[in-house]
């Protein structure tokens, strides 16, 4: 496959919840494609559909109308192909396995022989920083450790897709911006094409390289926005002017996105 | 060890104390013998009886075992055939519920007239029911409990059926089996000794503690009641452990040696 062609490309798709179509309208006339190497986020009021979004595009939602396909197949052959890692908002470690043998867990799905797993164990946790973790339990580590095993976890079979799903939603804000840090070390370190759900506008602007504005009742999209930050982005980045303006482009978006109203519906948006 | 004895000193002085107070309350207030003998009596009592004691505490603790795989085994062997039928599970498990709530032991005197009064075996299938049940139901509703995000994890990995069962079902099952395993082991003694008080051999713990009581010979009951009681606390302690070895990740277990 050519390095232009897309990763993910999504057209016509449409979701209703309940029997016989007459449900929830949940998404409509969704059309994206998401070019490798690109951190695009999700972004958009509770019930607007993002996350039904991203669990299409990973096949644990089928969706009503429409295609996905992943790396040029349907998402259904992409996810028994393991083209994708997914990182949900729980970090949804197993409590009877240690850090390493959680971040072993798709290795062994896939049949790799241990002698071969052990190698790639040990790199996730180094790509993570949680070397000196690999033989603890998921309870004795903190929320923004966990999350980071997730990821080495979801990033083991060295996915060319990685999905994730408010990955940082329950961690406070210092660790939520610490993470963010991370992550962008991992997307830059790796080269990962990368789908980002999220509600928060700050974390959407510090990661994204495009941002996917979306609104409620039905889910659509209203507007892409290219975000030129200057990479690497650290810290500094927070304080640039240019960060501010596309922070308040993000939430203008937001707010004449329709009935979906983000500001009034999350107030962590508007904090 | 000296944490061990510091954790440990005060139940120990409670059992003392407790032991010294019944001795002294009997011979002080001079409680007849046939209410309530002295802790002095009942040990004799143990000692006297010793080689009989062993005999019947072999007999009652094999039906009890015997008892108690048999009804795991069936209990097992029928959540996981269930657990992967949901139409099974359905029609079962309110069979299990009701069966869980009635006083199986009332069909004690039955199970002795199918399968011979004085055979181990009545009693073993007596035990059997009152083990199967809780372990059925525990185990199905263990092997059905993990979370939903756990198992959308398995399914982003395209994991077969067989990995999600052996990979996230079974160990999220084992708390809620232990806990079934534990209740039956208690119950499994309670079944075999409630069984031979309706007839059975004649060297065993429930068939000396009613013939010691229907001769006044109450300090023979209590010392079978005794035995009775550390087979019950000795089987208890071995699944305890087993737990242990089997979970130690289990949030129940943590900081424990």
């Amino acid at each position: 496959m050519s390095d232009d062609a897309a990763v993910v490309a999504i057209s016509g798709l449409g979701k209703t919840f309940g029997a016989d179509g007459s449900g929830t309208v949940a998404l409509s006339d969704i059309d994206l494609t998401i070019r490798p190497g690109e951190l695009i986020s999700l972004i958009g009021p509770s019930g607007c559909g993002k996350s039904t979004l991203l669990r299409i595009i990973g096949d644990l939602t089928a969706p009503t109308s429409g295609t996905v396909e992943v790396n040029g197949k349907p998402a259904a052959r992409a996810r028994t192909d393991r083209d994708y890692g997914m990182v949900f908002q729980a970090p949804v470690l197993f409590d009877w396995r240690t850090i390493e043998s959680n971040v072993g867990l798709p290795l062994e799905i896939i049949d790799m022989p241990r002698s071969r797993r052990a190698g790639r164990i040990a790199d996730m946790l180094a790509l993570v920083e949680l070397s000196d973790f690999a033989r603890h339990h998921p309870w004795q580590l903190s929320g923004g450790m966990q999350q980071r095993a997730a990821i080495a976890r979801a990033l083991a079979f060295e996915p060319r897709l990685l999905l994730m799903d408010e990955p940082f939603g329950a961690l406070d804000e210092m660790t939520r911006e610490r993470m963010n840090t991370e992550l962008l070390r991992i997307w830059e370190q790796t080269g990962i094409t990368i789908v980002f759900v999220t509600h928060s506008i700050p974390e959407a602007v510090f990661l994204s390289s495009r941002i996917v504005v979306m609104s409620a009742r039905p889910g659509r999209i209203t507007k892409v926005i290219e975000v030129d930050l200057s990479r690497p982005r650290s810290d500094a980045t927070r304080e640039h002017d240019r960060y501010f303006e596309l922070i308040t482009e993000v939430r203008e978006s937001l707010k004449s996105g329709g009935p979906g109203r983000p500001a009034e519906e999350q107030p962590e948006q508007v904090r | 060890m000296r944490e061990h004895l510091r954790y440990y000193l005060p139940t120990l002085a409670v059992f003392v104390g407790g032991i010294v107070l019944w001795e002294v309350a009997v011979r002080a207030l001079q409680i007849q013998r046939f209410l309530l003998p002295a802790p002095s009596d009942i040990a004799a009592a143990l000692v006297d009886n010793r080689e009989l004691l062993v005999q019947a505490g072999a007999t009652t603790l094999l039906e009890a075992v015997g008892g108690f795989a048999i009804g795991l085994t069936g209990g097992l062997a029928v959540a996981f055939s269930a657990s992967r039928f949901a139409l099974a599970r359905g029609a079962l498990m309110p069979f299990g519920i009701a069966a869980n709530a009635i006083p199986i032991i009332a069909f004690a005197p039955i199970m002795n007239a199918w399968f011979g009064v004085t055979s181990p075996v009545s009693k073993m299938m007596i035990v059997a029911m009152l083990v199967f049940f809780p372990v059925m139901i525990n185990t199905m509703r263990g092997l059905t409990s993990a979370d939903a995000a756990s198992l959308e994890l398995m399914r982003s990995y395209a994991a077969t059926e067989r990995q999600i069962l052996t990979r996230v079902r079974i160990p999220s099952a084992l708390p809620y089996f232990f806990t079934a395993v534990k209740v039956g082991a208690t119950l499994s003694l309670i079944g075999a000794i409630v069984g031979e008080y309706f007839g059975g051999a004649t060297v065993a713990l429930g068939r000396i503690i009613v013939e010691s009581a229907s001769f006044l010979r109450f300090a023979q009951a209590w010392s079978a009641i005794i035995v009775a009681a550390a087979l019950g606390i000795g089987f208890y302690l071995i699944i305890i452990g087993i737990e242990r070895i089997a979970m130690p990740w289990h949030a129940s277990m943590r900081g424990q040696a």
